[in-house]
């Protein structure tokens, strides 16, 4: 009988591996790829050397005061001195443990998600979260002080309104997508209406219309904080967009699913939240996060109407007379950050997609 | 009753009923409360303020204004000045785009990257950061008008903004002005022509090439029909400033690159997504039946990818044009600055004011989204 003997596996030909054959593979392969990877490599020289040395080689860390930032460089000692100013704008000094302790009690809850199993349980954790987190910054119970919000500023600003925003937009945009789907013709008109107009007109708009119409809708005395006009106008305009991406959701749904949920007899209600809702939403999650980054983007414009968000506290800073000319430093920082979050959401998102889309197909 | 109740018809149409009674009585309890307000901070209402003197200077005008014009100048200047920086901010957009949006699949690494870490580097800053890092940052650093960064001999840039020459208005430049418009038109037709014989015959009319030479020879024609006489008016230094050729301000400049660079962004995966949509058996069927490259890219390829990434491009032109509101932070007089903005500390009247803007966004976006359903009515596959 003859035996047969599995020869040992060659190795790949060596014109194939390697570095060098990486290179030549994805860089070098045509002439027009080697003028490219040069322009490339042009543009990266001229780019980022000058920038590694102006934030990093030549910048300052260390010191306290604008004479300790001797270099040609970044002077990141404004950005240290002022950090309080980025992140909390004008809130009390000694109050601000209220807002990190806010921030703590963020983090026990993403904890508790993971704990606790019923979503019910979840969804009153986060709730019992929300009126903590409201009571810590806002104050008024508990002996804690009221912290107007005209002091309020900085990253917390940008945070509470993008929060704010996404949290009330959420159920309104649920209820237009639902009346926009709806078979009653007065329900549905009176909701494409609101969609089109809101998502015809820049946000900027509405935050005037906010601002300076909104008080004369009400009866007089009855006063608005700046804050809370700014929240409803990102309100109205978030619901508009968060209703087509949930209405995007409920078109995929098959309509199968509608007819057995009538055929069990639920009711309108019954069949919306407990059958369509839930399958509608996890198909358009991802697309959810991406309106969260825009809205978060978007918050930005709160400075035009006078609020002191993130970007507005660089110009506020820059202006105190020892800091003078410290801009550039300032807005560099607070790219950084706004880059960090919405960079970091949109690769969650991407996650997300890829998570959800095994499961359509 | 409650039989009836039981009937879904009448249950939605009792629904629908409370709804349009809710909706105008909450309508009626604004309007009521807005009069009364109005009235006792003695607002006027109407729009009688439309004829009254602005008053105001606006730097930029693209038609022609003075400080004694009426507030309803004010609109058509800051409205023109919204068309403009919307025209010119879509044209660069999408060049900047495409190019993204190719490179992006480029066979070559080091571009492929460098193009995802564009995209994802300027669409995860903020428009309005982006605008003040431009205006506030970029161009205030820029040297004085004395010492200008020159370009080409005739091109300065410095802190109040850029300076190129400008054709002088003769008949030269008229004719050849009119020659580009003949050189599109032609291209047009030539191009619907050339796919109707292609259809007939099967030979491919070469377009592209045709078209280049069109837009070269045109002009070249069209200069010496015009009195060979194309002169330039440079600008100079004079004192402390330019004096001469076509300024640009730092206001339109710095809107120009936030806007174009933050949009190319999203056009450029719009493109990706297009050009990656059009299976790879499509292309491989189109090598099997014979088509070259070029054939297969004009006649399968791009007429798929189109039809996928247009009409989110479009979209993207809509929001750029809603963006460039954002122009308020920096004062370039766009209809949200000049009008919603000066106009209404003037005239106190916010509520016609920005209905008025408004207005203008709503029939920008719905001539748009005419337009795309133009579009997709076009491109919609005919099936059989």
């Amino acid at each position: 009988m003859a035996v047969y003997e599995q020869k040992s596996v060659r190795e790949a030909p060596s014109s194939s591996k390697g570095v060098i054959h990486w290179l030549k593979d994805n860089l070098f392969s045509t002439p027009s790829n080697v003028i490219m990877t040069l322009l490339g490599l042009y543009l990266l020289y001229i780019i980022i050397p000058p920038f590694v040395q102006w934030a990093y080689t030549d910048a300052n860390f260390v010191g306290d005061s604008r004479a300790q930032c001797t270099g040609d460089g970044a002077c990141w000692v404004f950005v240290k001195m002022k950090m309080d100013m980025f992140m909390y704008g004008f809130y009390p000094e000694d109050q601000v443990w209220r807002l990190n302790t806010g921030l703590g009690l963020f983090i026990v809850l993403i904890a508790a998600f993971k704990f606790l199993k019923s979503s019910k349980l979840k969804i009153i954790a986060f709730f019992i979260y929300l009126l903590a987190a409201f009571i810590l910054v806002n104050g008024g119970l508990l002996g804690l002080d009221i912290i107007p919000t005209d002091k309020w500023g900085g990253l917390m600003l940008t945070i509470v309104v993008a929060a704010a925003g996404i949290i009330f937009s959420f159920p309104i945009g649920i209820v237009i997508a639902f009346g926009r789907a709806s078979n009653l013709p007065i329900i549905r008109s009176i909701c494409i209406t609101y969609v089109e107009f809101i998502r015809g007109v820049p946000l900027i708009t509405i935050l005037f219309m906010s601002s300076v119409i909104l008080p004369l809708f009400f009866p007089e005395g009855m006063t608005f904080d700046k804050l809370l006009r700014a929240l409803i106008g990102i309100t109205l305009f978030q619901a508009a967009y968060v209703a087509e991406i949930i209405r995007g959701g409920l078109q995929s749904i098959p309509t199968g699913q509608y007819e057995a949920a009538d055929a069990v007899g639920l009711s309108y209600w019954q069949k919306m939240l407990l059958v369509i809702l839930p399958q509608a939403l996890k198909v358009a999650i991802p697309n959810l996060v991406g309106a969260f980054i825009s809205l978060f983007q978007d918050t930005t414009l709160v400075l035009i109407i006078g609020l002191f968000d993130l970007l507005a506290m660089v110009r506020i800073t820059a202006a105190d007379s020892t800091w003078l000319g410290m801009e550039t430093e300032g807005y560099v920082f607070v790219t950084f950050v706004f880059w960090a979050f919405c960079y970091g959401m949109s690769r969650y998102s991407q996650s997300l997609e890829e998570q959800y889309n095994t499961n359509l197909k | 009753m409650m039989h009836a109740l039981r009937n879904q018809k009448v249950r939605g149409i009792l629904f629908q009923l409370l709804t349009v009674i809710g909706l105008v009585a909450f309508l009626w309890y604004i309007g009521s409360n807005t009069m009364s307000n109005i009235e006792q901070r003695g607002i006027k209402t109407g729009f009688e303020f439309l004829n009254s003197t602005a008053g105001f200077g606006i730097d930029e005008a693209p038609i022609s204004y003075q400080e004694t014009d009426t507030h309803g100048r004010v609109f058509f200047v800051g409205l023109s000045n919204t068309l403009i920086i919307g025209f010119v901010g879509i044209i660069f957009s999408t060049i900047l785009g495409l190019i993204i949006g190719v490179l992006r699949l480029s066979n070559n690494w080091l571009i492929r990257k460098m193009s995802a870490a564009y995209i994802d580097i300027f669409r995860n800053i903020p428009i309005l950061l982006q605008i003040l890092f431009w205006y506030n940052v970029v161009l205030k650093s820029l040297p004085a008008p004395r010492k200008s960064l020159e370009f080409a001999g005739d091109i300065f840039m410095n802190n109040r903004g850029l300076y190129i020459p400008q054709p002088d208005i003769n008949s030269t430049t008229l004719t050849i002005l009119a020659s580009f418009v003949v050189a599109i038109v032609s291209i047009f037709f030539l191009n619907i022509w050339g796919n109707k014989k292609q259809e007939e015959t099967g030979k491919d009319f070469p377009i592209i090439i045709i078209g280049f030479a069109l837009f070269i020879i045109l002009p070249i024609i069209a200069y010496f029909i015009g009195g060979a006489n194309f002169n330039f008016d440079y600008p100079s230094l004079q004192g402390f400033n330019f004096r001469g050729g076509k300024s640009i301000s730092p206001e339109f400049l710095a809107l120009t690159f936030a806007l174009v660079i933050y949009t190319a962004t999203f056009i450029a995966e719009a493109v990706r997504s297009g050009i990656e949509a059009v299976s790879k058996g499509q292309k491989e069927a189109a090598a099997s039946i014979g088509l070259s490259q070029y054939q297969a890219l004009k006649l399968v390829v791009l007429p798929q990818a189109i039809r996928i990434a247009i009409p989110p491009t479009i979209n993207q032109y809509l929001n750029l044009i809603k963006n460039s509101s954002l122009a308020t932070a920096i004062g370039y007089p766009e209809i949200v600055t000049v009008f919603s903005g000066t106009s209404l500390n003037q005239v106190g009247q916010a509520i016609e004011i920005i209905a008025m803007t408004m207005l203008v966004y709503l029939t920008i976006s719905l001539v748009v989204s005419a337009i795309l359903n133009w579009f997709n009515h076009k491109m919609k596959i005919k099936e059989r």
